[in-house]
């Protein structure tokens, strides 16, 4: 028995409403509140109801594949581009707005791992709850159950509840649930992003069993090195649309040659952003230490954010707010520069200029991420960037001990300045 | 292992087909009878973690009854001298309270569950309705305890017991599909407006002071009986009463507010799916 395809769409398509953010009279904290919790699609509907107008924004607009049975496909694209989406739409969580998919074949779908564990529950009990969540039946569960255990190396604590496990525990135990899922078809989202390096390694190695196994896959992920090792082809997104569908290793090439190309990135035809903008970011670039451009950072080094900006009258703009936002490459925001925290008194700008943010030992480890840009003037805001640049840090000796932060450990993203003592009794 | 890839093998490979729905979807019955495992999942850890880290455990499920009927005994059987159809006053109150407990629990678990179950709903598929339907399912346990305790009642005030009987299952079936129609309407509702979450503890008290559980029926002057009946719940808790306790008062049932009280909840039911299926499609994009 065999179909022509496991998984066709036709024009699919998906409108958001988004809520119109920049507001008079909203406060500083809300509005970053706000800009942090608009990375999440879901948390921007919810609050379009109390916003006084209405912005429409495509996730998805006419995406048209086939793949073919026994596949294994990467989606790559910037934050935003609707990777996210399209799972959500093939796995059925939320419908498309327009368009048609077709499926043949049992599909299970991986947007997370450890969906609906519950802390109370044992991790036998887990396993049974989330196997079932995650589409298998208890037949299934019961004959890969003590495979699931091994998997996860949890054999001593399987009737402890969860929440007496430690991350790492729980981490393990989630993606060996998940791993054992075999579906014909398996949708797979950025979730291997999470545990340490030796089971990140044995958790890529099931999933290209599985893909050695004629399933296929749909694999989402910013990781490309994972996608180059398990995916044949690739499919790239930008702004909801499919711009590139391919062999892997040149869909890869054009998405990291679109981040690069970009930077210094110019914001003056940039769309997606909110505020009055009289003043508006016209540029952004980094620099390193010494006022060199550069492409990334590097941990521990300084780092200088650069803003060009202009405004659209001569006068001096009173009582500025600039900030900065760090998030990382799944859209958690990781630290904010705000300029009112660090100066006492009001700034005044001069109505056009260039605005450096000096941040002097870059607390990041490698990895790739994004920043947001915001400034008001007398707390109205002018203008106000959503993933505005994408920075990428390499790994340096943010420690000074020549130690790098050990990739797959868990808080990687920020580096904070530590120091230990010890007393004898 | 080789009978299990056999029957990989022989199922049918599934089609499916994913487009936009109009508003007035089909129920799709085929979808929920696929997903009955994960049903029964979801039932069972809503009763596994319901009491867990309670000092008192599924104490509670008996607790909140026995205190209702131990406070309404004191203030109206004692100091206001309500009525009670000849049975003595705190078995009329555990017998109204018994299936009241389960049916106010319910909703509530119910209307709460789906934004309780947030992380589920934007993370996979399923059919939605399980939810509702597995916090009231659970509720049943609670029900099953209290019961324990109407035994012990009946043993004590040496009630007779009758063929009336018979109807208990009859009447908890009815319990939970009216608790489940309801509690599903308010789900979807919330999951759009957070405020039914305010508007439910005042739901449930002016509900449970329109329905005879403190007093009769009876004791209402004749022409307004008939208000009391459009609630459903009034013919389902003198059914209780009747089913339990007619051994004592030679009651029987009024099968005419029984069948009122079936039409009103089938209605319920009807009206609360179809709200629950035209908005499920949205849910995860605005929970």
């Amino acid at each position: 028995m065999s179909f022509p395809f496991a998984i066709k769409t036709d024009d699919v398509s998906k409108l958001y409403h988004l809520g119109e953010r920049a507001q008079y009279g909203k406060t500083f904290r809300e509005t970053i509140v706000d800009s942090l919790n608009r990375v999440n699609p879901f948390s921007r509907l919810r609050s379009s109801g109390s916003a006084n107008g209405h912005a429409d924004l495509w996730a998805l607009n006419g995406v048209s594949f086939e793949i073919r049975p026994g596949e294994v496909v990467g989606v790559i694209g910037r934050n935003g581009a609707g990777k996210s989406t399209l799972l959500k739409i093939l796995s059925r969580i939320t419908e498309p707005t327009r368009g048609r998919a077709e499926i043949y074949g049992r599909i299970g779908s991986l947007l997370e791992v450890g969906t609906g564990f519950h802390p109370e529950l044992s991790g036998r009990e887990n396993i049974y709850l989330n196997g079932s969540i995650l589409g298998m039946t208890r037949r299934e569960i019961e004959s890969k159950f003590d495979e699931i255990v091994a998997f996860a190396e949890l054999e001593r604590f399987i009737d402890t509840p969860v929440k007496r496990y430690s991350s790492g525990m729980y981490v393990r135990l989630a993606f060996a649930v998940a791993a054992h899922l075999e579906p014909e078809i398996l949708l797979v989202d950025e979730v291997l992003a999470v545990g340490d390096a030796a089971f990140q390694k044995k958790c890529i190695g099931k999933m290209s069993d599985v893909a050695k196994h004629g399933r296929t896959i749909l694999f989402v992920s910013h990781n490309t090195a994972a996608l180059l090792n398990l995916c044949d082809r690739g499919l790239l997104l930008d702004k909801g649309k499919l711009v590139e569908d391919g062999a892997i290793e040149p869909v890869i090439q054009k998405y990291l040659k679109g981040l690069r190309t970009a930077t210094p990135w110019d914001l003056t035809s940039y769309d997606d952003r909110q505020g009055r903008g009289k003043v508006r970011f016209t540029r952004v670039r980094f620099e390193d230490g010494s006022g060199n451009t550069v492409e990334h950072g590097i941990s521990g080094e300084p780092l200088v954010v650069v803003l060009d900006y202009e405004s659209v009258d001569d006068r001096p703009l009173p009582n500025c707010r600039v900030s900065v936002v760090f998030f990382d490459g799944l859209g958690q925001a990781l630290f904010n520069c705000v300029s009112e925290l660090v100066i006492h008194d009001p700034i005044t700008l001069p109505p056009s200029g260039t605005i450096r943010c000096i941040v002097p030992r870059l607390p990041l480890s490698q990895n790739q991420y994004v920043l947001t840009l915001f400034l008001d003037v007398n707390r109205e805001i002018e203008d106000w960037i959503h993933n505005a640049i994408e920075l990428n840090v390499v790994d340096g000796d943010f420690y000074g001990t020549g130690r790098l932060y050990p990739e797959g450990w868990r808080g990687k993203g920020v580096l904070v300045p530590h120091s230990w003592t010890v007393e004898s009794k | 292992m080789l009978n299990e890839q056999a029957e990989t093998i022989d199922r049918p490979t599934p089609h499916l087909v994913i487009e936009p729905r109009g508003y007035w979807s089909s129920f799709n019955l085929g979808d929920l009878w696929r997903y009955r495992e994960l049903f029964y999942f979801l039932t069972w850890r809503d009763v596994k973690v319901r009491y867990k880290q309670t000092a008192l455990g599924a104490a509670w499920a008996i607790l909140q009854p026995v205190f209702n009927m131990i406070l309404f005994s004191i203030i109206f059987g004692r100091v206001a001298k309500l009525p009670s159809d000849e049975i003595p006053y705190p078995l009329f109150a555990f017998a109204g309270l018994l299936p009241w407990t389960f049916f106010s629990n319910a909703i509530g678990m119910a209307s709460a569950s789906l934004v309780g179950n947030s992380h589920l709903i934007t993370k996979v598929y399923f059919p939605r309705m399980i939810i509702p339907a597995a916090a009231v399912l659970a509720g049943l346990v609670d029900l099953a305890f209290t019961f324990a305790v109407m035994a012990v009642l009946l043993v004590w005030y040496q009630v007779p017991l009758s063929a009336n009987l018979i109807m208990l299952p009859v009447l908890v079936i009815l319990t939970s599909t009216l608790a489940f129609a309801t509690g599903t309407l308010l789900s979807s509702l919330n999951v759009k407006y957070r405020d039914i979450r305010y508007v439910i503890p005042f739901l449930t008290q002016f509900w449970m002071f329109a329905t005879p559980i403190i007093y009769p029926v009876s004791m209402m002057p004749q022409k307004y009986q008939w208000i009391f009946r459009l609630n459903p719940l009034t013919g389902i808790i003198e059914g209780y009463r009747v089913a339990l306790l007619s051994g004592m008062n030679n009651s029987s049932f009024n099968w005419a507010a029984i069948g009122f009280s079936v039409f009103i909840t089938m209605l319920l039911l009807v009206y609360a799916a179809r709200h629950f299926r035209s908005t499920e499609r949205i849910f995860a994009d605005i929970i």
